[in-house]
């Protein structure tokens, strides 16, 4: 069997050579029989994809199986194993085909193989980091890569004329210049996949990787003269020939960067316009920066940087504009897509090595080439760092400069480029194949080896990760303006002055016209800290709550240290305890490295564990966006819900206070979701609750409704702040649908909870009976989810705090309360039912218990939990008109439009 | 030799023709126009870029303090003083009884603290944060959020929980960063 599929492997990964495909079609019978066949076996018919699909599927077991030891990852770079792999396959396939049947391609590599892997780094590239460096990566990529080249190329070209190199090697100093060009880049692949794994710090990090991206402008254009002049011969060359060769090297950088920017501002500008159609969201954003990718090559401009411009200029927009979950499937897709072409490729450098018959051996060549661009490029970095660090703020030590030169791989891209030469205008291009292959092979190998161990012994400065905290980001914002500012007192119009002139600029128009206004309201740097801190808290929380609290009831193992309370916001508490969970997406960005991989596995084990109670209802959503949302919702909520269940009962176990109004409220942001969700998918059919019920909230949650009346529905999404919002008018609107409506479920929800259910249900018709409703709720939830589960947050911590003031009875707590005590009192007496959990009371025992439980044990019945959302929701209604600020108002209105 | 022309400022700057020094001197006069020998706040406030600023108006309010109306330029440098880079040979040489040099990490931070702290209580209280937040966050942020962000900025930083942030425990906050960079600006060398 293994063997019967070698030769497979050895195919081409490009359709093309399918015809020497090896003629194998083990199960047809020689000559179909007349008749009807009842088993044909159409192997050529699906021959190329197979193989395609075949051989990503072997670089990635081979992925897993490297894997498999900590101890070789650790040690051997990824790109090592996967080249020796690749040569041990390439040597069955010649041992068993007889010839080597496969080699990189160029055209596979270019078009295929070398988009995502470009393409992921221009997105998730630190775009502060590589414009606060920007010059001395365009000094690196354009001054040092021509000087590599030539240099390098003249070099050879002297070692021949020294007769160091065999005079077989029939190669004019052209030829030795083009092949210094194609030789002398150093590699985006290969550069990224050692240095992900070295964690220099990150200033030499996206310099040399910066620098191999950009390069590429560079080594094209120098490929593509030196290419054409060999053609032409040399004789033939005009001094306007070389002009125009400067000439391009302009109109190929500056082209395709402008190339890729109109892409970006394309992409940035529809996924604007994608708000009801989420699923493609993604897909856009692949698609188009793919075909700024082939715009680029059509034009023969600088594709990597076309794409690397595309994916640095619309991450911002694209990330405010599209939901939350395209955003993590364009993360991973992207990844996996990377990952994947960057196995292939080096599965396949390995492999092609194999085949001799493209190899010519020169010894002086290969020693020579080797000693060269390591020698010159150690020269080059030297001396533009000696420049450079006339004009860098914080200069560049040695032993950046040592690993600089020594990261400076070369890979898939010049071999490539080598394998694209015409042999015959170049005669020596056998050698120049040999050469190239030997010096990616030890760049990447030896190199790469050797790299950890020396970053290690030179003790350069490692990148750190640590938590952003508001206050860092805060303050790095007021660095920004103070210095830009300093500038304009100086009067001296430098980085910090233009960065600004940019970011303002980019306020006032660029943002406005890119992104949906909903997004940019929510689109703030420091918001957006505080809301990733508060969601992270809360999933820690929950995951490390989850044993702390159930089982030694109340103790975190933080507490022995503290005294007082008042310390104890739930960061404070997460962060000292340190928690090993670390759900912050954000990592996942980064790096790849196996301990960020170990953090997002303990991610999807948290979620798939926290998740858990809801899935039973996800077979009854058929619906594509909404219930996905919902089920999102449903999730979070659950967070929530659990999050505060713990925190509350750690609290008044501490003090033995009772906590009324601190736990419903919280809850109740979740809870509206809850109930839709609830409804939605609630399979089980309850007795419909009391219509005396519905009609109270009714009443009060009309009047709320009626304030609103001015939204657009345009602006749906950045009412996510408040839930509330959609049950207020839900309840109204549901009210009256109800009563028409016989058809519609009022009651799915669960018949546990007598008093707040009644919004709950009511939304849930408004919910599931309108097609347009459903599509407002899909484009809302990512949003809405989050700030929901902040607002929630906000009010735990503050109530936390207010317990940090001595420990107290209900009185004390009730003034603490937020912003809207009395509103959610009021509203109280018509719902207090024996189950209510809200305003003044004490949670009935026998549900505290029952959440509890039910967040120890994720065996619980789902009614309880949806108890407690729901009462958790009353209050929000309630509470809604008083605090009520301008979005509500305006969400309420949509409600009534609907 | 910034350091030591720093301290010599009052003499006249052209006797020490240093050339950033220099061009402050230069950007001074420039400023400074009715050639009165200081500068007003008004002078300041020209700047047509402070103006859009969201710090600039305390910024400016940094080069005049004690409530003085006008700033002569010992004053002037030595505010800008706070941004000149650290030198790596100084920090290791300096002399330990002489007074930290305006651009040490301290002084930086004082300076930035000094911004946030209106009242110079020596405290950011919870009010002071509110307000820097909104002049930083921008209208997409409603108040209500902004007052969640600032609790729990100060919630974060503050250590002996009485609801302010210390100059201490604003350090604190800062400890990971690398101020001493991105407080630098280099033409100031």
């Amino acid at each position: 069997m293994l063997l019967a599929s070698l030769p497979l492997l050895g195919l081409p990964l490009a359709g093309a050579a399918t015809t020497e495909a090896p003629t194998q079609e083990p199960g047809s019978s020689g000559e179909p029989p007349p008749g009807l066949a009842l088993f044909r076996w159409q192997w050529h018919e699906v021959e190329a994809p197979y193989l395609v699909a075949l051989w990503i599927l072997v670089a990635s077991l081979a992925k897993i199986v490297f894997h498999l030891s900590r101890k070789v990852t650790s040690l051997v770079p990824e790109s090592c194993l996967l080249i020796l792999l690749g040569l041990v396959l390439g040597g069955i396939v010649l041992a068993v085909a007889k010839k080597a049947e496969y080699q990189l391609e160029p055209g596979t590599f270019f078009l295929f193989l070398l988009p995502p892997i470009v393409l992921d780094s221009g997105y998730f590239m630190p775009s502060r980091l590589f414009f606060d460096n920007l010059g001395a990566i365009l000094t690196y990529a354009v001054v040092g890569t021509l000087w590599n080249a030539f240099t390098t190329g003249a070099a050879l070209w002297g070692l021949q004329q020294a007769g160091l190199v065999a005079p077989r090697v029939q190669a004019s100093l052209l030829d030795f210049l083009l092949f210094g060009s194609l030789i002398s880049a150093v590699d985006p692949v290969a550069v990224l996949a050692v240095f992900e794994e070295v964690h220099v710090n990150d200033t030499l990090f996206i310099i040399v990787f910066g620098e191999s991206l950009l390069n590429d402008a560079v080594t094209v254009v120098l490929y593509k003269v030196c290419n054409s002049f060999v053609e032409m011969g040399s004789a033939n060359v005009q001094a306007a020939d070389y002009l125009k060769g400067v000439a391009s090297l302009f109109v190929v950088s500056l082209g395709g960067a402008a190339v890729g920017l109109v892409f970006a501002f394309l992409l940035a500008l529809t996924t604007r316009f994608t708000k009801r159609v989420r699923i493609i969201e993604p897909l856009l954003v692949f698609l188009l920066a793919y075909a700024a990718y082939l715009t680029a090559e059509m034009a023969s401009l600088s594709a990597i940087l076309a794409v690397t411009m595309c994916g640095l200029g619309c991450k911002k927009y694209v990330e405010a504009n599209i939901s939350h979950k395209s955003r993590t499937a364009v993360k991973y897709t992207m990844k996996t897509l990377a990952s994947c072409a960057e196995t292939v490729i080096f599965m396949l450098l390995g492999i092609s090595a194999v085949d001799s018959s493209k190899w010519a051996w020169d010894s002086g060549l290969v020693l020579g080439t080797l000693f060269f661009i390591l020698f010159f490029r150690a020269l080059g970095v030297v001396l533009q760092t000696w420049v450079l660090n006339q004009f860098r703020l914080v200069p560049l030590d040695k032993i950046d400069q040592v690993v600089m030169s020594y990261g400076g791989l070369r890979g898939a891209v010049a071999f490539a480029l080598v394998i694209l030469l015409d042999r015959t205008k170049v005669p020596a291009k056998d050698y120049f194949v040999a050469t190239t292959i030997v010096v990616v092979f030890f760049t990447v190998i030896v190199q790469g080896l050797t790299i950890k161990p020396l970053v290690k012994w030179l003790k350069v400065k490692r990148s750190e990760h640590h938590k952003p905290t508001l206050n860092q980001e805060l303050h790095e914002h007021t660095f920004d303006h103070i210095l830009a500012a300093v500038e304009d007192v100086v009067g001296h119009h430098g980085y910090h002055y233009w960065r600004d002139r940019w970011e303002q600029f980019d306020k006032k128009y660029l943002s406005q016209l890119l992104m949906r206004r909903s997004a940019y309201r929510i689109r703030d740097q420091i918001w957006d800290v505080y809301y990733r801190l508060n969601i992270r808290d809360a999933i820690s929380f929950v995951d490390q709550g989850g044993h702390v609290l159930s089982s030694t009831g109340l103790t975190l193992p933080s507490m022995p240290s503290r005294n007082s309370v008042a310390e104890t916001s739930v960061t404070n508490l997460l962060r000292e305890s340190g928690s090993g969970a670390c759900l912050d997406l954000q990592v996942i960005d980064t790096v790849r490295s196996v301990r960020d991989r170990e953090d997002a596995a303990m991610h999807h084990l948290l979620c798939g564990g926290l998740y858990k109670p809801r899935r039973r209802y996800k077979a009854s959503c058929s619906r594509h966006f909404i219930s996905e949302d919902a089920q999102e919702r449903q999730d979070k909520e659950i967070f929530q819900q659990n999050m505060k269940r713990r925190l509350e009962s750690f609290k008044s176990t501490k003090h033995n206070i009772c906590f009324n109004k601190s736990k419903p409220r919280p809850r109740k942001t979740g809870r509206k979701k809850k109930d839709g969700l609830a409804n939605t998918e609630a399979t089980n059919g309850k007795p419909l609750r009391d219509l005396g019920f519905q009609d109270t909230a009714a009443v009060i949650l009309t009047v709320e409704s009626e304030e609103e009346e001015e939204s657009d529905s345009s602006e749906t999404e950045k009412e996510d702040d408040e839930g509330i919002i959609f049950v207020a008018r839900a309840t109204s609107e549901v009210l009256q649908e109800g009563k028409v409506s016989g058809s519609l479920e009022v009651c799915p929800s669960p018949r546990i909870i007598p008093p707040s259910p009644t919004c709950a249900e009511k939304e849930l018709p408004w919910k599931s009976g309108q097609g347009d409703l459903a599509v407002y709720v899909s484009s809302e939830t990512t949003k809405i989810v989050p700030v929901d589960m902040q607002a929630g947050w906000n009010q735990s911590i503050s109530s936390l705090e207010s317990l940090a003031s001595p420990p107290c009875t209900q009185a004390p707590t009730m003034s603490r309360l937020p912003p809207c005590p009395l509103a959610a009192e009021e509203p109280q007496p018509p719902f207090d039912l024996p189950y209510d959990p809200r305003p003044s009371f004490a949670f009935p025992p026998s549900l505290a218990k029952a959440g509890r439980s039910r967040s120890e044990s994720s065996a619980d019945i789902p009614q309880q939990q949806e108890l407690q959302p729901l009462m958790g929701h009353e209050d929000r209604t309630h509470l809604s008109p008083r605090t009520a600020n301008s979005h509500w108002c305006i969400q309420f209105n949509k409600g009534g439009r609907l | 030799m910034w350091l030591s022309s720093k301290k010599q400022t009052k003499k006249p700057p052209n006797v020490q023709p240093e050339t950033s020094l220099l061009r402050l001197y230069h950007r001074f006069r420039a400023l400074d126009r009715n050639k009165k020998g200081y500068l007003s706040r008004v002078d300041l406030q020209q700047i047509g870029a402070l103006a859009v600023n969201p710090l600039g108006e305390r910024i400016i309010d940094s080069f005049f303090p004690d409530g003085n109306l006008r700033v002569d330029f010992p004053g002037f440098v030595r505010v800008l003083a706070h941004f000149r880079p650290v030198d790596d040979d100084d920090s290791g040489m300096r002399d330990p009884k002489q007074p930290e040099p305006l651009n040490s990490r301290m002084n930086k931070l004082r300076f930035v603290f000094q911004l946030y702290d209106l009242d110079r209580d020596g405290k950011i209280s919870r009010h002071e944060m509110l307000q820097v937040l909104r002049l930083m966050v921008g209208v997409q942020v409603t108040e209500e959020q902004l007052e969640s962000i600032t609790d729990r900025t100060v919630q974060e930083a503050d250590e002996d929980g009485d609801g302010a942030v210390s100059f201490l425990e604003f350090t604190k906050s800062l400890e990971k960063m690398d101020i001493e960079q991105k407080m630098s600006i280099r033409i100031l060398k």
